[in-house]
């Protein structure tokens, strides 16, 4: 664990610019002639799980830093609109109105008693600090605890088609919705499997978009099996059912135990073609597509920090390995919210404040045992939960194989499926990351968010090996393309 | 081509005007530059592989298939750029200049 006091290599990273600005835990600190300052506490993530874990520092007397990308606070699920938007939180969060209302609420009285930074990307950590840059400048944070909550981004399975105009991921649908109040297209149909599938699709219903078809690809049995661990909160599992019960009043055609087949259309698109349950092909008009299978962690972070990872059979993803309460394998660094396991926001608004707890006691200043142990607690529902939705809505590992050669994978540099299969057979790569530099897989600009999971699967298919020894992309700094950089000063 | 976004609600923004490839058109204040383009148009941009037209996918700066530039040559990601009244934006990098 890093102690007060130590160097900071990070501040002297070359093309660094050093922008003046105050150091984590100045307020409290003040600067050194040399511009050092203490080492702070850094909070990456203004989601339900970062927000709740800066408050809990806040409460312990600290002043953490909070580094959030977007323009605003609330994360996914709590997204805001922009300020001059007027729908009220009804209308953008449905049941979960009352949550966000008060999240944000929370998040306002916090935003002065922290070093908040918004429209700021972390984006490497290195030598016990935290990269960040906004706009064209960047900064090194030095930390003595860092709790990165980075949240999630939708799994998605490739199907023929999908680079075309007019197909989204799931969650970019929502967000079309709850952020910019638009629709993906005037008739989307939603494909995919999990629990977002039809919240977005009642969200669009109601927003009084025609809706063509929601199709998932797991069959209705699997779901049945799962029932008991769903069940480990009856009103989430309620409410899930509730809103299929209202898409099906609407008439809005549902099928599950479905095959996508291709996206159709030339620059844009006409109709989606599907397999039913049967095996009889379907095609559905259409003119968009919201495509998701589920949630991934964002967790190349953690990879910079050098936290050591563990293959997790039920998300059928590598993640890192922590304790209970989120410590790493590194001292200091703490996990929190969907970027450590797919858990939901509830759990996140949870995990934020015990990830906060851990850190707090790890700095000598232990909160009371009590809160400890009832954070843990309220946790454990959510943890058979889990496992309930992975396997009520699993992902379609077996539609890798049965990909056409042809059929992109990787988006950014339109790699195909057939490119991967030969990197992993002819040239003989024997992991992924191997197969990434013969075929470029996974080396595009979004650094294998998009085809990571579906390329390991196509991967270890063509291979004949289990997904876990088909390996794990590799995180590599920056995390996301960096604008371009102010050269530092004289 | 008639827009690939519909808009559903909070029609009743004062409008921005800016130009897309030299075109200008009309968007709504608090617009992404993504709602921007593709309440008007259909397509974002042309993938550099030759794989045809792009739109996005992911809306929240994951992806990295929404970058159009401005005159300045500066990249933008369209997903997470707000709109400000007079934006001259090209939906493909322009080539440096040529050294003298
Ligand atoms: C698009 C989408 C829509 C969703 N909608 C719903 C829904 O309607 N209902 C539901 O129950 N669940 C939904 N979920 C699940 C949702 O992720 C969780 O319920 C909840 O938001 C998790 O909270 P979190 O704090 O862990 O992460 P998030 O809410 O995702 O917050 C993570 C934050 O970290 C920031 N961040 C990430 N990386 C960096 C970085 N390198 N530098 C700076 N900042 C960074 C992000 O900008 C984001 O604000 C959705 C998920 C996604 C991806």
């Amino acid at each position: 664990m890093a102690e007060p006091g130590m160097s900071q290599p990070g501040m002297s990273q070359p093309g660094m610019s050093q922008p003046g600005m105050s150091q984590p835990g100045m307020s409290q600190t003040g600067m050194s002639q040399t511009g050092m300052s203490q080492p702070g506490i850094v909070v990456i993530g203004a989601g339900p799980a970062g927000i709740r874990a800066a408050a809990r520092l806040a409460e312990a007397g600290l002043c953490p830093v909070l580094i959030e990308e977007g323009e605003r606070d609330g994360g996914q699920i709590y997204r805001r609109q922009p300020p001059n938007f007027s729908r009220p939180p009804e209308a953008l969060y449905g049941a979960e109105a009352a949550k966000a209302t008060a999240l944000h609420r929370d998040f306002e009285a916090l935003r002065e008693r922290i070093d908040y930074r918004p429209g700021t990307l972390a984006w490497a950590i290195r030598d016990q600090a935290v990269l960040t840059v906004r706009g064209a400048r960047t900064e090194s944070l030095p930390f003595r605890a860092l709790i990165i909550a980075a949240g999630a981004t939708d799994r998605i399975m490739p199907v023929p088609g999908w680079t075309l105009p007019g197909v989204y991921s799931l969650g970019g649908a929502q967000i079309a919705l709850k952020a910019q109040a638009c629709a993906i297209g005037a008739r989307p149909v939603f494909m995919g499997t999990g629990p977002l599938l039809y919240l977005v699709a009642w969200q669009y219903a109601k927003a009084g978009v025609a809706v063509q078809a929601v199709l998932d690809t797991t069959p209705f049995a699997t779901r049945l099996a799962a029932l008991r661990d769903l069940a480990a909160r009856p009103s989430v599992l309620l409410r899930g059912m509730r809103y299929v019960l209202a898409l099906r009043r609407r008439g809005i055609r549902l099928a599950t135990g479905i095959t996508p087949v291709a996206v159709e259309g030339e620059g844009g698109i006409v109709a989606l073609r599907w397999r039913d349950k049967a095996g009889a092909e379907q095609r559905s008009e259409c003119d968009a597509v919201g495509l998701g299978y589920g949630l991934r962690s964002e967790t190349q972070l953690a990879d910079l920090a050098k936290c050591r990872f563990a293959y997790d059979p039920v998300a059928r993803q590598w993640l890192p390995e922590l304790d209970e309460d989120g410590r790493s394998s590194v001292a200091g660094v703490y996990l929190a919210g969907d970027g450590a396991m797919v858990r939901g926001a509830d759990a996140a608004e949870l995990a934020g404040r015990l990830a906060a707890c851990a850190a707090l006691a790890d700095l000598g200043q232990p909160p009371p045992a009590t809160e400890i142990a009832d954070l843990r607690r309220a946790l454990r529902p959510m943890n058979r939960f889990r496992r309930g939705l992975e396997a009520g809505f699993p992902w379609p590992a077996q539609l890798a194989a049965g990909l056409p050669d042809e059929t992109i994978v990787c988006r950014c540099e339109a790699i195909t499926a057939g490119e991967l299969r030969r990197a992993a057979t002819d040239l003989d790569a024997p992991e992924v990351n191997r197969a990434k530099a013969f075929s470029r897989v996974g080396m595009g600009r979004c650094q294998g968010r998009m085809c990571g999971l579906a390329g390991a699967e196509i991967f270890a298919a063509a291979r004949g090996v289990p997904i876990e020894e088909a390996g794990r992309l590799r995180g590599a700094a920056p995390v996301k393309p960096l604008p371009m950089i102010e050269e530092p000063g004289p | 081509m008639a827009g690939q976004f519909q808009r559903v609600d909070e029609r009743n923004r004062s409008t921005v005007r800016l130009e897309i490839d030299r075109v200008p058109v009309t968007a709504l204040a608090g617009d992404t530059l993504m709602v921007a383009i593709l309440t008007n148009t259909g397509q974002l941009r042309a993938s550099e592989f030759g794989d045809g037209a792009r739109a996005g996918f992911c809306l929240m700066g994951a992806c990295q298939d929404c970058w159009v530039w401005n005159e300045e040559g500066e990249r933008l990601r369209a997903c997470s750029t707000t709109v400000a009244e007079g934006m001259r934006i090209l939906t493909r990098e322009a080539p440096w200049p040529s050294p003298a």
